[in-house]
């Protein structure tokens, strides 16, 4: 018979993201391509094509000089709990062949290559534009193959990607917790890192368990300037942002004239 | 045996000549694109203009309006056989072939449309239950087994096929059991139809999409099948003018044409006030819930509230009254103009449901996503079209289609 799932006793790994602290220096991004294999093009002029499994956004303040502000707002899967925080992500329940799929011990959503076959309905599904097609076979330039990392399968042509909160990374340390007798306690907070997370030169990622009271995550994400991307639309993802700005959590999400971010009643 | 003749007796065809140039012709333009379907094949999704922001585009439009517009076989069949409008049975071959026609082609611009064809077969080997894709799969491969039945005995029809006595028995009772046919295909027409509006109607992310409570489950689904069933005949109207312009012959008494027309505008003006109140609800309650307004879904110069009125007023109200009055139906210009808005309309439907989603922006830093074709798109969604006026062709000149032809057209 099925267990039924305790969602709250349930490891819920996310990120909160400080956009106060963000330069843009992207090293987030280079970071992400290293440790997944992520392929590139010759010319990546075109963002609408390119493949990355966070992006660096650039958002201004709108006003003209001197009063111009800018804020870098790096955007990976969020990660979606779905409605009613039940793992019906946007993708996940779209997907005809399940090669997409919410993990429950983690609230990961995964995307399995070998069995995605490229109608690409998940990315029409998802709002943050976090999926990503292989539009062409990756193609590393020379010595870069040896560059490759071995603990993430390359991703071939016809397929979606995207991120995976370094999943691999998650199986290592469950690995080594096994082998260090610890697999019955909770993973500690440096046990599991993202490579975008240990990237960043300013701290502007912390990645944890956001059900772990020992991790930085839990409590950050209850701060008043905590706020999450599209949240009015039901996805409960799983990154969190941070601004003092109000125009950047304006900007964050979508809000009549007469609304105003953060005075909104939200599910959490 | 071979001396039989292929073409149906009592009727005329064109020469041999004729016939060769006209296919050619047409075979031209097909060859250009499985030219193009092979390129796609070979050298990926690449070839098209789709990206990362627009991973829906003109294909999937292409299969949602062939869909709809082959809805006319279904509702057609559904009123010769189940409803027993017997004067139908005047066009159900013409209607059974639009629909193997379009359902064919649906199911040809899925492989193209997939990233990886030859896995293909994993929606139905590790099918997802929960999406509508799935059900969409499975609802159309069945229902296009079931067209291909429907078309055979027609096809067993052909004089020299039919001297041949198993045929002609097969033939036979292949038609006794058509009703039987008929009930699965409305049956599955039903959900698939359905199933299509619930493609785009459950994407909660995104927000032009996305119908909330009663508005997504039954309503999406009606709208969807409803509007098939109300367009799809007028699809099959227009390609019985277009084959009689072509022909130069009458070829269906206007009293089959008129009753079909009537009954499609009452389905029509039913469908578009189901519509409307479907539009009224989103635009002032799930939109702003979401932190939209509705003009906010049509600040675009494509994408302006022009077009909304296009396919509710223009091409929805319109030739709804146009076909429910009498005057409408019998003159032959508001007649044939009602019918092509009403196929425009459900075509723009489709459009909006599936271009308009992917190009309306969720972040305030975000512009609207713009698409133009590559040629590939271009000449593979064609494709069906040369692949379409080919098999009525060849349907038209060796099968006896149009039951009425003989009475309309007497040979001396």
């Amino acid at each position: 018979m099925k267990e039924k799932h305790d969602y709250e006793r349930a490891r819920r790994y996310g990120m909160v993201i400080d956009l106060d602290k963000c330069t843009g220096c992207g090293a987030c991004m280079v970071g992400c391509y290293m440790e997944n294999n992520v392929p590139f093009k010759p010319d990546e002029t075109n963002k609408l094509d390119s493949i990355n499994w966070i992006r660096v956004y650039k958002l201004n303040n709108g006003k003209p000089y001197p009063e111009t502000e800018i804020c870098y707002l790096p955007m990976p899967c969020m990660q979606c709990d779905g409605v009613d925080l039940h793992g019906h992500s946007p993708c996940v329940s779209v997907c005809p062949a399940v090669a997409t799929d919410y993990d429950d011990d983690t609230g990961i959503v995964s995307q399995i290559y070998t069995r995605c076959f490229g109608c690409r309905y998940c990315m029409a599904a998802c709002p943050y534009h976090a999926r990503k097609f292989n539009w062409w076979d990756p193609v590393w330039p020379a010595d870069m193959k040896k560059a490759l990392s071995p603990d993430v399968s390359p991703r071939m042509r016809g397929v979606v990607e995207k991120c995976s909160f370094c999943f691999h990374r998650y199986q290592l340390a469950r690995n080594k917790a096994y082998f260090e007798n610890r697999q019955n306690e909770p993973l500690g907070e440096d046990d599991y890192q993202t490579a975008c997370a240990q990237a960043c030169p300013t701290g502007t990622i912390t990645f944890g368990d956001l059900n772990n009271k020992a991790h930085a995550v839990h409590q950050l994400k209850t701060s008043p300037n905590a706020f999450r991307l599209l949240e009015r639309l039901g996805t409960n993802p799983k990154v969190y942002y941070l601004t003092a700005k109000n125009w950047v959590r304006r900007q964050g999400d979508n809000y009549l004239t007469d609304e105003e971010p953060g005075k909104l009643k939200q599910k959490r | 045996m071979n001396g039989m003749p292929l073409i149906p007796a009592g009727v005329n065809r064109c020469s041999k000549r004729r016939f060769a140039f006209w296919m050619a012709a047409v075979t031209a333009v097909l060859v250009w694109g499985v030219y193009a379907m092979f390129l796609i094949w070979y050298k990926g999704l690449n070839q098209t203009r789709m990206n990362d922001a627009y991973g829906f585009a003109l294909w999937i439009w292409a299969d949602l309006s062939v869909i709809a517009l082959g809805g006319g076989a279904f509702f057609s069949g559904f009123l010769t056989y189940i409803v027993g409008k017997d004067k139908l049975a005047n066009i159900i071959n013409f209607a059974v072939i639009i629909g193997f026609i379009c359902y064919s082609s649906a199911l040809l611009i899925l492989t193209i449309d997939i990233g990886q064809p030859l896995r293909g077969w994993f929606i139905f080997w590790h099918a997802n239950v929960h999406s509508m894709l799935t059900e969409v799969a499975f609802c159309l491969s069945c229902y296009f087994a079931v067209l291909t039945i429907e078309f055979i005995p027609l096809i067993l029809e052909n004089p020299r096929l039919a001297k041949k006595p198993f045929l002609n028995h097969l033939t036979h009772n292949m038609h006794g059991v058509m009703p039987i046919f008929a009930a699965t295909g409305v049956f599955l027409s039903f959900f698939h139809q359905g199933s299509l509006g619930g493609v785009a109607g459950v994407l909660y992310g995104r927000p032009f999409a996305y119908r909330e409570h009663v508005f997504i489950w039954p309503w999406t689904f009606f709208l969807f099948t409803w509007s098939a069933a109300a367009c799809g005949p007028c699809f099959t109207i227009l390609g019985i003018w277009l084959t009689e312009k072509i022909t130069r012959k009458k070829l269906v008494k206007q009293d089959v044409i008129r009753l079909l027309a009537k009954i499609s505008g009452w389905m029509i003006i039913t469908y578009i006030i189901a519509k409307t109140a479907d539009t009224l609800y989103w635009a002032f309650v799930t939109a702003p819930s979401r932190g939209f307004t509705l003009m906010d879904f049509y600040s675009s110069p494509t994408y302006n509230i022009g077009l909304l009125f296009i396919e509710i007023v223009l091409c929805g109200f319109v030739p709804g009254l146009i076909l429910i009055t009498r005057k409408g139906r019998e003159n032959a210009f508001l007649l044939m103009s009602a019918v092509i808005l009403a196929v425009m309309g459900v075509s723009l439907n489709r459009w909006v449901m599936v271009l308009q989603v992917m190009a309306v922006p969720l972040f305030s830093f975000d512009d609207w996503f713009t698409y133009m074709p590559s040629w590939q798109e271009v000449a593979t969604t064609i494709l069906p079209v040369a692949y379409g006026l080919i098999v009525i062709s060849l349907a038209y000149r060796y099968l006896p289609v149009f039951p009425q032809e003989q009475e309309l057209n007497p040979i001396d």
